[in-house]
Order: C-alpha cells, then sequence, then structure tokens
C-alpha cells in the first residue's frame, strides 16, 4: 500500500511524459488525476485509521560506501501520514484543476507529467527514512518546481524565475548538504533510526569546524535549517518565491503554496529529537520565522499582481510555522501547515479562476466589481481569505492562533521579537488580504474601460490585444516563423502556449509576444466579460473551501488538543523542559484576543481605504515615497543580491578566465614555452605532423634509454 | 588461442579491425562506408569481448584476475595483464562508448575517412591497455601511446586552431611524462622490477616516496587535468571532432585518476597523506574557479570543458580523503561523469552537425523544433549539475561525504560547487534549449534523427539507471577499495609509530 501511495503518482508522470503525444492530451490528464486520486484515497485511509505507531517499509537498497549505508525505504508516522494526506489531496484537486485551466494549452501531457514527477518526489520527501532519500525529494521537487515554473519556456521571465529558484535552492541545499556530511561524521549513519536514538549521546559533544568549536548538534541543526530556508523561502533565501509566481497558476497552488514550499517545515519538524538539544538553533528558527513572517506581510501590503499578494502572504505564513517549531511547539506548526494547505490552495487556485475570468489579466488594478460576473469564485475567495486571516472557527482561526499564543508562552530566547512580530503579520494579513478581496471583487470595474488607458501604464499582454493597433504588434513577433500575417495560422504554425500570465512585472518586449494569438481567438469567444470557471475547477474549490472552513474544527483535539499524545505518538518530540504545549493554553486574555483585534483593524482599514476612501491608497503612497518603494521593490534584495553575489561572481569569473587562465598560465606556461619553440622550429618541419613525430619520438628515446640502461647495469640488486 | 587469455583479446580486437580497414580499397565511397561498419562492428566485438571479460570477473574478490603474463623485453619487464576492481569497471566504460563515438563520426567525418577511424581503434586499444596494464613499463608505454591517436584526431579532423591545441596539449603531456619515465627508472632501481603486483608490495622509503609521487603527480595531474595545468583541455575539447571530446573527456581524463588509485596511493601511501593538503588546495581551487570560469563561457563545448575540470577536482578531493566514501565515490564520478560529459559532448556535437557551430549565442529555443534533444540535455544537465536520482550525484555525494571526514574546511568549499555548477548548466539550457526560436539560421532545424537516437537513449537510460541502482559499480569498487584501505592504513599506522617512536631514541 505504501509503495502505491508513491509510486502510483510516478507511473502517471512516466506515461503522460513519455507516451503523451500518442496517448493524447486527455488520456494523460485522466490518467495522472485518477493515479493521483488513488494514492489520495489510499492516504486518507492510512490517515484516518492508522493509529500513532511508525512503521518502517524497506523498498532497496540505494547505495553503500564503507560503513554508509543509503536504502531507499519508507518511514511511515503520523507526521508522514499528515503530509501524506496534505501533499495527496491538494495535488489531486490540482491535477483536477488543471484540466480546466490549461484547456487551451498545446503542452498538456508535459504538464501533467510534470505535476504529477513533483508529487512523486515530494512523497519521497515526506516518506523518507534517511536524510539522502530526503535529499532525493528536496532535490527532485526542486527539479519539477524548476520545470513548472519554466513551463512556458518562450517568456523570458519565466525562465529566469525557474533558474533563481533552482539556483537559491541550492544555496540552501549548500547547508543541507554539510548537515547531511556533519550527521553522518557524528552519528556514522544517515537513518533517522540510526540517528535519533542516539542523540542523547551527542548533546554536549562539539566539533571543529571552520576555526570555531561548535556545539555539535546545534551546527548540525544550523546547517540543516538553511536547506530549510531555502526550501520554504524564508528570510534572505525568500527572493526566488514571489517569481516563482511566473508558472501557471495551479503550479503555484500546489507546489509555491501549499506542499513544496512547506518541505522546510516538516523537515525541522521531522529532526526535532536534533533540534530539541539543540536550543540555540531553535532560536535562529524563532528569529529567522518571526522575520519572515513580518517582513513578508509588508511587501504584500503593496503588491499589486494577484499571485504575488498571495506569494508574500504564503511566506509570511511559512514565518508563523517556523516561529511555532522555534518554540517547540511543532504540532502548532504542523497543524498551521495542515490548515494553511487548504485555505491558500484554496486562495491560488480561487485567483486562478479569477485570471481565467479575466483573459490571464493579473493586475489586480484592473480589475474590480467581479463579484458580479463570478460569485462563485468570489464567495471561495471569500471563505478563503477569513481562513487565512484567521477569523473565528475557520481553519486559521485555530492553527494561527495557536502559533501567537504559542509565542507568547514560550520562555525561549527570541519569543518575545517572535510573538510581536506574529501578531504586527497577523493586522497586515487582514489588511492585505480584504486589499485583494476588495481590489479584485468589489469596488468599480475598472476592466471594462481597460483597452482606453490600462495599456498604456503597466506592460499587459492578453486582454489588450483586442486592440488593432496591437494586433499588428503581435503578428510582427510571428511572421518570421511562416511568412503569414495570418494570426490563426500564425499561431498554428507555432504552437505557442495559449496562457501569459505575471505580466505586470515583465520587460517592455512583453506586450509583442507571438503567443497571444491564442488568447486573441478566445476573445472572440468571450467577448470580454468575465465568465465563472467550468465544474471542472469549481469542484477543486468548493473541496478545498471545505477544508478550509472545517479542517480546523475538526483536526484541531487530534493535532494540538486533547488527542494530542495519541496522535502523534513519537513522531515528534519533546524535550523533557519543553511544557509549551501545556503552556500555550495558560496565557492572558489579551494575548487570545490580539490576532481577533488585529484581524478587525486590518479589515476596517482595507474597507476605510479601499471601499469608503479608494482614492486613499494612491495619495498615501505619494506621501511616503520611499517607504512606498522600499516595500514596492521588495526591500530592494533582488538589487542587493545582484550587486553582492551574482555580478561579482560573473565579474570574478571573467578574471579569472582572461587574466588568470589566459595571461599568467597559459602566458608564461605552454604559450611562452610554444613561442619559443616555434621561433626555433619555425620552417623546419610540418607544424601538425612535426609535434607528432616528436612526441613519438621522446617516447621510444625514453624507453629505449630504460631498456639499454638495464642493460647496462645488468641484473638490478635485489632482482630474483 | 595462440596461449593468448581474452585481455590480450581485448587489445588485439581493436588492432584487426584497424588493419581489416587499412588494407580496404575500392572506390572512395564504399571505402567510406566500410570503414565505417567495420570500425562499429570492431567496437561492439570489443564491447561484447569486455562483457564476457565481466562475466568471469569475481566482483567479491580484490585480487588481480584474468591475469597473463607473456614474455616481452626482459625477465623482468613483461607483458602482464590482469583487472581488478578498480581497472574492469574503467575497462567496460571504454569499451562501451567506443561504439557511441563511431557512431557520433558516421557523417560529421568527411575527409580521410580510412584514416580516422583507424586512429580511434588504435587509441582504443592503448586505453584498454592503460587499465589492464600489470606491469609499469607497459603501463607507461600505453598511457603515452595513447595520445599520438589522439594527437592525429585533433590535428586533422579538428577544428580552426587545432595546430595550436595540439600543440599545447603536447608540451603539457612531455613534461609529465619525462618525469613519470624517471620515477619508474628509480622504481625500477629500487626494486628490480616494474611488476604492479610485486611493486604494491614493496615498501619505498618515505624520502624517495616523496619524490616519486612528485614525479608521477606532474603526468597525472596534466592528464586529470588539474589546476592549474588544466588549459590545454578547454581547447583541445573545442578543437577536437565530436568523438574526439567524448574520449577525452570519456576515458582520457579518467587515466590520472586511474593512475593515483593505481600508483600513487597504494604504492606511496605516506607521501599521499603528506601531499594530501596540497591536493586539496588544488582540488577546491579547481572546483570553485573552473566554475566561476565555465559560467562565463560563450562557447559551448568550452564551459562544458571547464565543467570537466571542476568535476576532476571532486575526483582528485574525494581520491586523497583517504577513506572509503571518498575513493568509492572520486571512483564512482569517474564512471558518471564518463557517461555524462560523454553524452553532453554528444548533444553538442548533435547540434553542431546541423548549424556548425558551438557559439551559445548563436542557439536558442531549441526544444520548439527538437523536443526529445531538449529532454536528453536536461536529464544529462541535471546529472551534470549532480541531482540525485542521477549518477552524478552519488558520486559527487560520496567525494564529498569523504572530504568531511577527511577535512570539513575543505568540504565547505568543495560544496560551493553544487550551488556554482546549477549556476553555469541551467544558465546554459536556458540560453541554448528555452527561450524563443527566434534565429531564422534555427527554424528549420531538425529533432534528433534514428541514428541519433539510438546513441542518446542508452546513455539517458544509464544516467537514470546508475543514480538509482549505482551498486553494480559501486561493489565492484568495494573490495578493492577495502584492500587498498587496509594497506595503506597499516603502511600510515607504521609510520606514525616509527614517528612517535623516533624522539624517545634520541
Amino acid at each position: 500500500m505504501y509503495h502505491a501511495i508513491v509510486f502510483f503518482p510516478l507511473i502517471g508522470a512516466l506515461v503522460a511524459g513519455l507516451f503523451g503525444r500518442q496517448l493524447g492530451a486527455r488520456a494523460c490528464e485522466y490518467l495522472t488525476t485518477s493515479c493521483l486520486a488513488f494514492s489520495a484515497l489510499l492516504s486518507w485511509g492510512l490517515f484516518l485509521d492508522g493509529g500513532d505507531h511508525a512503521i518502517r517499509v524497506q523498498v532497496a537498497t540505494w547505495f553503500t560506501a564503507g560503513d554508509l549505508t543509503v536504502d531507499w525505504a519508507f518511514r511511515i508516522d503520523t507526521l508522514t501520514r499528515v503530509m501524506l494526506v496534505v501533499v495527496t489531496t491538494v495535488s489531486t484537486l490540482v491535477h483536477l484543476y488543471s484540466i480546466g485551466y490549461m484547456e487551451e494549452d498545446p503542452h498538456r501531457p508535459r504538464f501533467f507529467a510534470y505535476l504529477s514527477l513533483f508529487t512523486f518526489a515530494m512523497l519521497m520527501l515526506v516518506t523518507a527514512d534517511n536524510l539522502v532519500q530526503m535529499f532525493f525529494g528536496w532535490e527532485g521537487v526542486g527539479l519539477a518546481s524548476y520545470l513548472l515554473i519554466g513551463f512556458w519556456y518562450e517568456k523570458p521571465s519565466a525562465n529566469a524565475a525557474a533558474m533563481k529558484a533552482f539556483i537559491v535552492n541550492r544555496v540552501g541545499d549548500f547547508g543541507f548538504s554539510l548537515g547531511i556530511f556533519l550527521v553522518f561524521v557524528l552519528f556514522g549513519s544517515v537513518a533517522f533510526d540510526g540517528i535519533f536514538p542516539r542523540a542523547n549521546e551527542l548533546k554536549d559533544a562539539h566539533f571543529h569546524f571552520l576555526g570555531h568549536d561548535w556545539h555539535a548538534l546545534t551546527l548540525a541543526c544550523l546547517l540543516l535549517f538553511m536547506g530549510a530556508m531555502g526550501k520554504s523561502a524564508q528570510f534572505l533565501l525568500h527572493t526566488w518565491l514571489p517569481d516563482a509566481m511566473e508558472g501557471p497558476t495551479p503550479v503555484s497552488a500546489l507546489i509555491h503554496a501549499a506542499t513544496m514550499v512547506t518541505a522546510g517545515v516538516f523537515m525541522v519538524a521531522r529532526l526535532s529529537p536534533l533540534f530539541e538539544l539543540a536550543p540555540d538553533a531553535l532560536v535562529v528558527v524563532t528569529v529567522i520565522g518571526g522575520i519572515t513572517a513580518f517582513f513578508a506581510a509588508t511587501v504584500g501590503l503593496v503588491q499589486n499582481d494577484i499571485k504575488r499578494v498571495i506569494a508574500y502572504s504564503t511566506c509570511s505564513q511559512l514565518g508563523y510555522m517556523f516561529v511555532a517549531l522555534g518554540v517547540g511547539a511543532y504540532s502548532a506548526g504542523i497543524f498551521h501547515l495542515f490548515t494553511h494547505a487548504f485555505f491558500k490552495a484554496l486562495l491560488f487556485l480561487g485567483a486562478g479562476s479569477v485570471i481565467h475570468a479575466m483573459h490571464h489579466e493579473q493586475d489586480m488594478r484592473n480589475m474590480g466589481d467581479l463579484r458580479r460576473y463570478i460569485p462563485f469564485t468570489t464567495a471561495m475567495m471569500a471563505i478563503g481569505t477569513l481562513a487565512l486571516i484567521g477569523f473565528p472557527f475557520t481553519a486559521g482561526y485555530y492553527s494561527k492562533d495557536a502559533i501567537i499564543e504559542a509565542a507568547y508562552a514560550s520562555t525561549r530566547p527570541g519569543h518575545t521579537l517572535a510573538f510581536l512580530a506574529t501578531v504586527i503579520a497577523a493586522f497586515f494579513t487582514s489588511f492585505y488580504s480584504w486589499r485583494l478581496f476588495f481590489m479584485t471583487f468589489e469596488g468599480p470595474a475598472r476592466w471594462a474601460d481597460h483597452g482606453a488607458h490600462g495599456h498604456d501604464d503597466h506592460a499587459h499582454a492578453a486582454p489588450a490585444l483586442a486592440h488593432a493597433g496591437d494586433h499588428g504588434a503581435t503578428v510582427q513577433g510571428a511572421t518570421v516563423h511562416g511568412g503569414t500575417v495570418h494570426a490563426s495560422t500564425a499561431h498554428e504554425a507555432d504552437g505557442l502556449p495559449g496562457h501569459h500570465e505575471g505580466v505586470a512585472h515583465d520587460d517592455k518586449g512583453h506586450d509583442v509576444e507571438p503567443a497571444s494569438h491564442s488568447d486573441l481567438e478566445h476573445h472572440d469567444e468571450h467577448v470580454h466579460k468575465p465568465h465563472e470557471s467550468p465544474l471542472v475547477m469549481t469542484i477543486p474549490l468548493a473541496v478545498l473551501a471545505f477544508g478550509a472552513l472545517f479542517a480546523g474544527l475538526i483536526f484541531k483535539d487530534r493535532f494540538i488538543g486533547e488527542g494530542m499524545e495519541a496522535f502523534w505518538g513519537h513522531a515528534l518530540a519533546h524535550g523533557p523542559d519543553n511544557h509549551i504545549m501545556h503552556d500555550m493554553h495558560h496565557v492572558p486574555g489579551w494575548v487570545v484576543a490580539s490576532p481577533f483585534i488585529m484581524l478587525v483593524l486590518g479589515f476596517l482599514l482595507a474597507f476605510w481605504m479601499y471601499i469608503r476612501r479608494p482614492e486613499l491608497p494612491g495619495q498615501l503612497a505619494g506621501q511616503q515615497p520611499v517607504l512606498y518603494r522600499f516595500l514596492l521593490n521588495k526591500w530592494y534584495f533582488d538589487e542587493i543580491y545582484d550587486r553582492i553575489f551574482v555580478r561579482p561572481a560573473k565579474d570574478f569569473g571573467k578574471f579569472l578566465w582572461k587574466e588568470g587562465d589566459g595571461r599568467v598560465i597559459d602566458g608564461l606556461g605552454p604559450d611562452g614555452i610554444a613561442a619559443r619553440v616555434v621561433d626555433v622550429t619555425r620552417g623546419v618541419v610540418r607544424l601538425q605532423t612535426g609535434y607528432v613525430y616528436h612526441y613519438a619520438f621522446v617516447m621510444l628515446v625514453g624507453v629505449a634509454g630504460l631498456i639499454s640502461w638495464y642493460l647496462m647495469t645488468g641484473l638490478p640488486k635485489g632482482g630474483h | 588461442m595462440f596461449g593468448l587469455g581474452i585481455l590480450s583479446g581485448l587489445l588485439l580486437v581493436p588492432l584487426a579491425g584497424a588493419a581489416f580497414i587499412l588494407t580496404l580499397n575500392g572506390d572512395e565511397e564504399s571505402v567510406r562506408r566500410n570503414a565505417r561498419w567495420a570500425a562499429l562492428a570492431t567496437t561492439i566485438v570489443t564491447f561484447l569481448l569486455s562483457l564476457v571479460a565481466w562475466g568471469r570477473y569475481d566482483a567479491t574478490s580484490s585480487s588481480f584476475q584474468l591475469v597473463e603474463s607473456h614474455a616481452w623485453l626482459t625477465d623482468t619487464i613483461r607483458f602482464k595483464l590482469g583487472v581488478d576492481g578498480f581497472s574492469m569497471p574503467l575497462i567496460l566504460l571504454t569499451t562501451f562508448l567506443m561504439p557511441f563515438c563511431i557512431g557520433a563520426s558516421w557523417h560529421a567525418i568527411e575527409t580521410r575517412v580510412k584514416e580516422y577511424f583507424v586512429a580511434f581503434l588504435v587509441l582504443e586499444t592503448t586505453m584498454i591497455g592503460v587499465f589492464q596494464a600489470l606491469d609499469l613499463v607497459l603501463f607507461y608505454l600505453f598511457f603515452e601511446a595513447g595520445l599520438i591517436p589522439m594527437f592525429l584526431i585533433i590535428g586533422i579532423w579538428g577544428g580552426k586552431r587545432r595546430i595550436y591545441a595540439s600543440f599545447k596539449f603536447f608540451l603539457y603531456t612531455l613534461l609529465g611524462s619525462v618525469l613519470m619515465l624517471l620515477a619508474i627508472m628509480a622504481m625500477y632501481w629500487h626494486a628490480g622490477t616494474t611488476d604492479i603486483p610485486t611493486l604494491l608490495q614493496t615498501r619505498f622509503p618515505a624520502q624517495m616516496q616523496t619524490w616519486l609521487w612528485l614525479a608521477f603527480f606532474a603526468s597525472f595531474a596534466v592528464k586529470m587535468p588539474m589546476w592549474p595545468v588544466h588549459t590545454w583541455l578547454p581547447d583541445a575539447h573545442v578543437e577536437a571532432p565530436t568523438a574526439g571530446s567524448v574520449i577525452l573527456a570519456g576515458i582520457l581524463l579518467k587515466m590520472g585518476g586511474y593512475g593515483f588509485i593505481r600508483v600513487s596511493l597504494p604504492m606511496f601511501p605516506d607521501a599521499s597523506h603528506l601531499f594530501a593538503p596540497l591536493v586539496f588546495a588544488l582540488s577546491v581551487i579547481a572546483i570553485i574557479f573552473t566554475s566561476l570560469i565555465a559560467m562565463m563561457q560563450t562557447d559551448i563545448k568550452k564551459l562544458i570543458a571547464y565543467s570537466s575540470v571542476a568535476h576532476m577536482g571532486f575526483v582528485t578531493l574525494g581520491l586523497f580523503t583517504l577513506n572509503e566514501q571518498g575513493i568509492q565515490g572520486a571512483l564512482f564520478l569517474m564512471i558518471s561523469h564518463g557517461i555524462v560529459s560523454g553524452a553532453l559532448f554528444l548533444c553538442v556535437g548533435v547540434v553542431y552537425d546541423r548549424m556548425h557551430t558551438r557559439e551559445i549565442a548563436a542557439y536558442g529555443g531549441l526544444v520548439k523544433r527538437m523536443p526529445l534533444y531538449a529532454v536528453a540535455m536536461m536529464v544529462f544537465t541535471m546529472a551534470n549539475v549532480g541531482l540525485p536520482g542521477t549518477s552524478g550525484f552519488v558520486g559527487e555525494f560520496l567525494a564529498m561525504t569523504g572530504a568531511f571526514r577527511a577535512n570539513p574546511t575543505v568540504a565547505f568549499f568543495s560544496v560551493f560547487g553544487i550551488i556554482l555548477s546549477a549556476a553555469y548548466a541551467l544558465w546554459l539550457y536556458a540560453r541554448v534549449i528555452y527561450g524563443k526560436l527566434e534565429k531564422p539560421s534555427l527554424q528549420g532545424i531538425l529533432d534528433l534523427d534514428n541514428r541519433e537516437k539510438l546513441i542518446i537513449a542508452p546513455l539517458v537510460a544509464l544516467t537514470i539507471y546508475y543514480g538509482v541502482h549505482p551498486a553494480p559499480i559501486l561493489d565492484t569498487f568495494a573490495p578493492s577499495t577495502e584492500a587498498l584501505m587496509t594497506s595503506i592504513r597499516a603502511a600510515l599506522s607504521n609510520t606514525q609509530t616509527a614517528a612517535a617512536a623516533l624522539p624517545l631514541a634520541r
């Protein structure tokens, strides 16, 4: 059964990937989706009557070298069961949703193969029984994420975003790898069964690394946490996540909201037996989590791209989870992971539905009043928003408030900062969520007169195409292909992807993409009016909305309440001094009330600024240009990194190549000598064959010398 | 048959094929065709024969097997062949890659076709000879002789700057080989034999080990190539025809590593221990510097060549960790890199045959017209990056694990390689494969034809197979590695006791 859960998605991926062309897109969609659905059913079965016991399932041996053995094996305990449910459920729904969303894309088999491949890698990650297999899944989801972000490979921005995601994650993996090496050196094993029981023996061990004597487990945990920071887009390594929104929206929902980005949270929870013995590392986790929760929320306040707002929100919510882990409330962190998967996937898929309705417009400044056209999506987004801000009795209410209370109740260093950061972030969350909701669904419709001025303000692609002028510009891009200016033939000729997203932040050249032809046809059918999405897209929304509303209520007792011990078993470790899960229920009333107060304040402010006084945001941005630009440009992280890492690396590489290899090594070595030799031999022999003869000659002289020397000295001493 | 064993057979079959091709005559077209088919048949027979050898090989033993010894120069310098866990996989890699090289040269070589294939088959014999030789003089002979056909391949069928490239190649290897020859003479003088199994049992004095180690190092480091004697490689790669690059990257670069494991580590353990920090430093510099250089390249082949230097940095790093993970990782990486870099050069050859340029800027958006090609490139790119699940990961991971054991600081710096390799490899992929197919010259480019599919598909399969199940290779290395480690540990502990005893004696 465990094999089936993990390998069914792989089978789907392989069949769709290898035989997609023969089977046709529809068959691939059904096949991958049903494989996933099967996997999800089994996972739920496992989750609901799995008990608290842990099992190990050996699949095969991966590799052995000396005393290092790495297996392919599953470790199934409650933590894994929770993750299995989250991953397979969201993945199934996203597969289903994509059948509708990707309808017009010519590369659907490839898309579904990637989605299933991703799911397989993610399942390998969460079932891993050792660090190396976890790393396999870790990098596997990274690969799938890379492929899916760059799915529309003709967009330069998508390619850049895909590369950035992979490379920034590799920076995290730098730490992860070193962490694995250190764990192996300390424990002589990379398997969890070989590490956890022995963790206590090593709690006072020290390790000398980079000229400093470290507490060994703290160092190991910090290195491993670096990997988690990359994958979960935590402060300093977060820069790839907003750019990842270049990928198709279902991808954002699955990978960049519900599953992959939570891998870091999962990892810390999985390694809780180690982290519990490394309190200093946990302080770092808390602080980084708190900073991320706050930082990402501030950036989310001013973004105009609907997906980017949700992306920053994801970043911020991941910060909450790390705060929970950092203060030792592992179950609260995982609980938030669990509920967040539902409502954040809902928000992303809802946003996808909006984008679908708006013919691939993502800029909220060109939306408004959509609730009258897409009421169902509006309702679903409202549910998602309520759950995200933690409205009482929705899923987010239980998990997020638990984290804030735990942050307050903790006695570990850094908890005050984390508490303040999460409470303030709760206010921001409420504000940007409602801002998104109001800008999109309420107020005047700003899309009707879209063609008139919207086009000049931003670099739009798709909707503006109704313009005759644009049409000409668009065809320019396609003429090289077939020499025809007929739009539909040009489209057939290049078979381009039908969807274009992420337009608001792209380069100038973006609005002359030939790709928009398919949208052109699309427009003719729908004549511009936003339309509700088909059933295949709305059903997943409804299922997720159910989860967003009730997942907290149903599961809170098991995850963080009375039934906790029975539910978790030994999946999460708690040190002898860790009473956080008890203490968090005994915090002052104002702490319990604070998230709700923040929620109300955020709502009121958003309501005032975007419904009552819609001119206010613009004025405010005008009054505070520095702060506004600072936030709009995401605290200038991309610019700073470019300046201190990317450009110096390129310059240094160039220097090493031209000066180091070219001038110094070659100049002093072969070229210098060669120049002399050429002087001598010029005109004497034909170069080409000459060298070969030289060479053969030297070698023969060598052998001849050896033999003659042997013959002259007779039997060597010690000969036999 | 004639008292010759299967290993002699592996040497003779390619030579026989070469001799047969030389006798071909008739009209030019039929000679070409026959030469191609004869070369292909020869390499396939050689490969099958090597599989037979593998079948007879006992992978659980660390001793030399299939040994044959024939009278040669003198009583003590014999024509002795044999294989062990270190050489068997490398022989298989050699015989396996050869048919691909012939296939890749099918249409790419139009001038002096007969001579070309003769050169390749002679090259195959010498390469197999290096891995089979159980006599240092024989080893030296094969080691150096292999360069002559390679010279010819670059110098005659190479690109525009082939003269410069082969010149550079010549100068570098000349220095190394002269020193190695002197070292072999010194060893003979000391031990009275050049028989490798005997020399493996011989303990050279520590002082002498130092000099011998340095002399061999000069040769192996150039062949590897290690920083800073690597600059011949990018030039040689760029100028060589596709199949030449495949062999260069796939096999010739492995000879340096094989030399270290066959001669330097087991015969000079004290010196290896002494010089390990030097090797570490050069390896780390190679990994970081050449990765950065690779990032800035504008020529696809040069980029891959520099990435090879970086990967060879992991190999030397792993070898000198003097622990099982490091050594087995390095050896596995040699095999994996042989497959992956060979495949990458074949892939470059595919587009070079179509467009006759290796400039990255001349490409872009190939995935649109060449989806299969894009998939193959993706697999090899990911293997080059060391993604788990590809063969590239296992070797790198083990080498770095070993390095961390031996010296955490060195491992720390080497891990930068995994970030940088992602940067240059993905950037290359993005520039060549992704993007819009805008260049007019690329509009008509065709995807892989059947011949190319046949060449690339097995390499894709192996790259993934050995990534998921590396045991067949890794376990072949294991007994020999264990035996090597036992002998090194014994040697080092002897030395340490001696060193510890010394002050007391005074």
